[in-house]
């Protein structure tokens, strides 16, 4: 499609629902009161000249270029700031207005550099078209007077250059910080001709309080604020609309083209998810898929111990295909399996479990929802009777009171994150329950309420004090809990919870939470309105992780916060599909649609379909593959796009696994640190060069759309259709939307999805079917998608992953804004800027015991294994507890973490881990010795010279 | 901004604690800037952070006000401050004359310090007393019809 150029109203829509009658050059128009009469007039297709005003901020009026005459008002009113009145009369266009416009276009052109036909901007500049609406002619002002044009620009963000000699000083970059994405990072600094934007304290932008969402670049109407690409490469000339494969955000953004070059990705107002923002993942990161390191041949090699051999396609497909039979006929039919990615499509993941259960036979798939949100399908799954969050992210909106509940949105989440703030800062409640400070408990111009710093593995001990609290204290909305839930269940529970080892107070000596918080926090959740919980890895990481999210649902039943707007409970998903993967049928019990493999009438219809026969028992999950590899019975493993060996926890052990396999299958865009332990390499494809659809955290399906060729000559799902092919269970799919048309045909929840129809709405939110043809942006809302809400107890049972004289100190791990995940993409990018090494944060009382200061080498040692990283010493941690992230192979902070894990279906227990910290001097053993693995093991062989 | 006082070092956690008298107060950047300055006699570039933090606002927002008004000052004014009027009715009576020939005595231009830290030249824009211009303040209090002799003795009270 061409260049998309997003019509601009120059302010917000009003939300009111009277409507007001004016006339605008002639024409009556009609719209809701509180309208700008700017936006009135581009509502009937009339532009009015502005510099200042965009529709994603507030009205400023300060550029005086929108004036227009209002008939009975003196004077010429900025139209941007003006609301419509009922009978008003306005001109847009008059002889006097012309003369006003012009002359203050003169004055800004007076101290503009005339350099249009060099400048980046060149094509793409409000300024210029401005000056061609108002018909400039002439500067009579000359240009040698005093001036901006020799101000230096700033060049320190990778990504984006500040000009200030372009600089208009319209405010608008100073705004959409503050407004959208709620940083306050810029200002204008000075008055008058002085004034200047400034990042913070007049500093370069990377030093300043920036936070590179690129806002601030999307709303310069010049070319002040200007992408380095666009600097570089030029204006680009066709958009393709795709949805960001980052975060579980599901951002979408214009990919902006030239040819199969990818110049910019720009934030897309229509995308339901983002409206219109952006972090600076998404919007800048995206380098990676042209990085020198990707790998575009496949590789094999008989042992890991071989260097890589570069070989054909059809070769590697065929050597992986022979193994896996010879695999099979040797060990049996169980000795395989497959993971599915949460970074892939809906229908490459689709593809990677049809493989297993119709070519491998068995059940053995997984995914790496696993290592993190397998709690929230188990858990919500058995309260409402769906496996995903409740509402859309539009409910955040109404929200009245906010509980964030072990998620870090302002790093992991950031778009929500920004969306979430904008209503804080309009005056909604907020509760944050994490053992960590996150930004969220104090940034500026947001505070929250209450801040409950729980001993990391206390989760449900305080879930269950703020229970106590609501039914003790008489807060419960009976009616609610009457209507929609189980009453005998909710009565159990109520006896439980309210029983006195359940009360903040006696909770309190292993919670470290003052019950006086507690007690205030349920309360202010309990009646303050509208009230929703977003949480995160911090609650299902734990070896009660199912039982926290049950515990989360049983407080949202218990206060009637669910099926309306503003409330519900909300799991905000880490990866970009990692709903979608769940939905996907890539679990080992559970086929799409989250119907158990045992269920024999759902097993029938796939059965029917695919012309197989299907096997009844759940296979193996990731951590039983490893486990059974260890032992020796489980042989062979086709990977798709995840790098286990640095995401899961207990990495020698993940490595041992892996090494006891005779044929790993590693399918991504780089040799990953799984790969090191690879025979098969099949290079694999990014999220630009395939069509697809994504599932973010709000059920919402999206379409991925194929920017450029794949550089590695083939999508994901093409791979996987030659493997299983190659394997003797015929795929033949053009198209992937022929494998959505498969998936909807299998699945009740996707009845009514398909690329048509997502091509056509832009996205839609499952379930999706005859009931709900357009989908569901908020779910259970005359009663629950099981029948009655169920109460179910939870007990709290302490983790047995404790401190002692040897470990004294609590690990817990999470991520930073800058790096995704295990930081593949992302380390492969400018993001290093911010961000290049994990650190180790630790309070000063902790540090000052070890006499650790600030940037000291610290090893980090479990029971499980010892690595070691550089400290932050900070009071974001509380004592007792120490923080790192697990983005860097070289540091491979999950060889500390352990093999505890959920009791119900397996999540490791990432976010405890009992540790101790202490002065280093390099590092440990086993980075010597991985490293060296590394080094080994990705040696590519040299083609022989021809003779 | 009156008199120019004997302030007291630059010390963060006083800084802190002065910042934090202000929370309570409706809209409490400008208290707080002002008994900064009027602490210190200035507001020095390592307050923002301490200013911002107290008040959960982002440094951007407190370096937006702190530089919108010239009364607030980023580094020390001199012992003695001058503010000469360079508004029109003054200019009407000749301030521009007085003011070049202050530029002489002190050795200093508008908006500088001079550098034995002995007195600050700076212009305001009138001080309401348009009918006896020129006019100025020094250190707070006003004098006006300042030529000539008048002028002169000004000065030698600036500098004795």
């Amino acid at each position: 499609m061409p260049l998309i150029k997003e019509a601009d109203s120059g302010t917000p829509p009003s939300a009111a629902t009277e409507v007001v009658s004016l006339t605008i050059d002639g024409q009556t128009v009609m719209a809701p009161a509180g309208t700008s009469v700017m936006r009135a007039a581009s509502m009937m297709g009339t532009a009015i000249p502005k510099l200042c005003a965009t529709d994603s901020l507030q009205a400023f009026g300060s550029c005086r270029l929108c004036l227009v005459e209002i008939d009975g008002r003196a004077g010429t009113p900025a139209s941007c700031t003006t609301p419509i009145a009922d009978g008003m009369v306005v001109r847009t266009q008059t002889p006097k207005l012309a003369k006003l416009r012009k002359g203050v276009m003169e004055l800004y052109i007076s101290d503009h550099p005339l350099d249009c036909l060099t400048c980046a901007a060149n094509g793409d500049c409000e300024l210029q078209d401005m000056a061609g609406a108002v018909g400039l002619r002439e500067v009579r002002y000359g240009y040698d007077g005093a001036n901006h044009l020799c101000a230096e620009a700033d060049e320190s963000n990778p990504y984006f250059t500040f000009d200030p000699s372009k600089c208009i000083v319209c405010s608008r970059c100073v705004r959409a910080c503050d407004e959208v994405q709620g940083t306050f990072a810029l200002t204008i600094e000075g008055r008058g001709f002085a004034s200047q934007v400034s990042a913070s304290q007049s500093q370069p932008f990377m030093e300043s309080e920036c936070v590179s969402c690129g806002a601030c670049v999307q709303a310069c109407p010049t070319a002040a604020l200007t992408e380095t690409a666009i600097i570089d490469i030029g204006q680009p000339e066709h958009s393709v609309v795709t949805t960001c494969a980052y975060c579980g955000v599901g951002c979408t953004f214009k990919a902006e083209m030239r040819g199969e070059q990818l110049v910019r990705m720009v934030p897309y107002k229509d995308g339901k998810a983002n409206r219109g923002h952006s972090c600076v993942k998404g919007r800048f990161a995206w380098g990676y898929a042209t990085h020198r390191e990707r790998i575009l041949n496949p590789m094999i090699r008989r042992a890991v111990t071989d260097p890589w051999r570069e070989v054909t396609w059809s070769e590697a497909i065929a050597y992986a295909a022979s193994e896996f039979t010879r695999i099979q006929a040797a060990h049996g039919r169980n000795s395989v399996g497959g993971i599915t990615s949460s970074r892939c499509t809906n229908e490459e993941t689709f593809l990677v479990q049809k493989l297993v259960r119709a070519g491998f036979g068995n059940n053995n798939v997984d995914t790496c929802a696993r290592v993190c949100h397998s709690p929230t399908g188990y858990g919500l799954k058995a309260t409402f009777g769906t496996s995903a969050g409740t509402q859309d992210f539009d409910s955040v909106e109404h929200s009245d009171v906010i509980m964030v509940i072990g998620a870090n949105p302002t790093d992991g989440h950031p778009v929500f994150a920004s969306r979430m703030k904008q209503r804080l800062r309009q005056g909604a409640r907020l509760i944050v329950i994490d053992p960590r400070r996150i930004d969220l408990v104090r940034t500026p111009h947001v505070q929250a309420d209450h801040h409950l710093p729980l001993r990391p593995g206390t989760n449900v001990a305080v879930l269950n004090a703020l229970a106590h609290v609501i039914v003790t204290e008489g807060l419960v909305d009976e009616a609610f809990v009457r209507e929609r839930c189980d009453w005998e269940e909710f009565q159990d529970w109520a006896e439980a919870v309210a029983a006195p080892a359940n009360s903040p107070e006696a909770s309190e000596a292993f919670t470290g939470v003052p019950p006086e918080t507690v007690r205030q926090a349920a309360r202010l959740y309990a009646t303050g309105g509208a009230a929703a919980i977003y949480y995160g890895l911090g609650v299902t990481e734990h070896s009660q992780g199912t039982t926290a999210v049950i515990a989360i649902a049983n407080l949202a039943m218990a206060t009637g916060n669910l099926g309306k707007l503003g409330a519900g409970v909300n799991p905000l998903r880490g990866q970009n599909n990692v709903q979608g993967a769940c939905d996907m049928g890539s679990f080992p019990h559970e086929l799409s649609g989250y119907r158990h493999v045992s269920d024999d009438d759902a097993r029938g219809v796939f059965e029917a379909l695919w012309d197989v026969e299907l096997d009844a028992e759940p296979g193996l999950r990731i951590p039983n593959m490893l486990d059974a590899a260890v032992q020796g019975a489980f042989k062979g493993l086709y990977i798709q796009g995840e790098d286990i060996l640095q995401s899961d926890p207990n990495t020698t052990h993940v490595a041992a696994g892996l090494a006891a396999m005779e044929c790993v299958v590693v399918q991504d865009l780089f040799l990953n640190e799984t790969a090191n332990y690879a025979h098969v390499f099949l290079p694999g494809s990014t999220f630009l060069e395939k069509d697809g659809t994504f599932t973010n955290a709000e059920r919402r399906i999206q379409r991925v759309r194929k920017v450029m060729s794949p550089r590695n000559g083939f999508g994901d799902w093409e791979i996987t259709q030659m493997l299983s092919n190659a394997l003797g269970f015929t795929m033949s799919y053009s198209h992937p939307s022929e494998i959505m048309d498969e998936i909807a045909s299998l699945t009740p929840t996707f009845a009514g999805v398909s690329f048509a129809k997502l091509d056509e709405e832009g996205s839609v939110q499952w379930p999706c079917n005859a009931a709900a043809p357009l989908g569901t942006p908020v779910m259970h809302l005359d009663g629950f998608v099981r029948g009655k809400g169920r109460f179910m107890l939870t007990e709290y049972v302490a983790t047995d992953e404790k401190v002692g004289p040897r470990f004294p100190l609590l690990l817990t791990t999470g991520r930073v804004l800058s790096q995704y995940n295990v930081g593949a993409q992302t380390r492969r990018t400018a993001n290093v800027a911010w961000h290049n090494e994990d650190l180790l944060e630790i309070h000063p009382e902790d540090a000052e015991q070890r006499g650790v200061r600030d940037g000291d080498w610290v090893s980090l040692k479990s029971r499980a294994g010892e690595t070691s990283l550089r400290a932050t010493v900070t009071e974001r941690v509380a004592p007792g507890v120490v923080y790192t992230t697990f983005h860097f192979p070289q540091t491979q902070a999950n060889v500390v973490t352990t093999e505890y894990s959920d009791w119900a279906t397996n999540c490791p227990e990432y976010k405890v881990t009992a540790v101790e910290v202490a002065l280093s001097n390099g590092t440990t053993d086993w980075q010597t010795r991985y490293q060296a693995h590394t080094r080994r093991s990705r040696r590519i062989a040299q083609p022989e010279p021809a003779e | 901004m009156s008199a120019s006082l004997p302030q007291i070092p630059w010390n963060a956690d006083h800084a802190a604690a002065l910042v934090a008298r202000c929370v309570a107060l409706e809209g409490p950047l400008l208290p707080a800037l002002h008994v900064i300055q009027a602490t210190f006699g200035c507001v020095p570039d390592e307050a923002v952070p301490i200013i911002a933090q107290v008040l959960n606002l982002s440094r951007a927002d407190v370096h937006g006000v702190l530089t919108f008004y010239h009364d607030f000052r980023r580094v020390p004014a001199g012992r003695r401050i001058l503010k000469f009027c360079a508004a029109e009715a003054c200019q009407a009576r000749g301030s521009a004359d007085a003011i070049a020939q202050v530029e002489r005595a002190l050795g200093l231009k508008v908006g500088e310090t001079r550098s034995d830290g002995a007195v600050t030249l700076e212009a305001v824009y009138c001080l309401g007393l348009c009918a006896s211009g020129p006019a100025a303040l020094l250190d707070g209090d006003p004098f006006a019809r300042l030529k000539g002799a008048r002028l002169d003795h000004l000065l030698t009270q600036v500098l004795p």
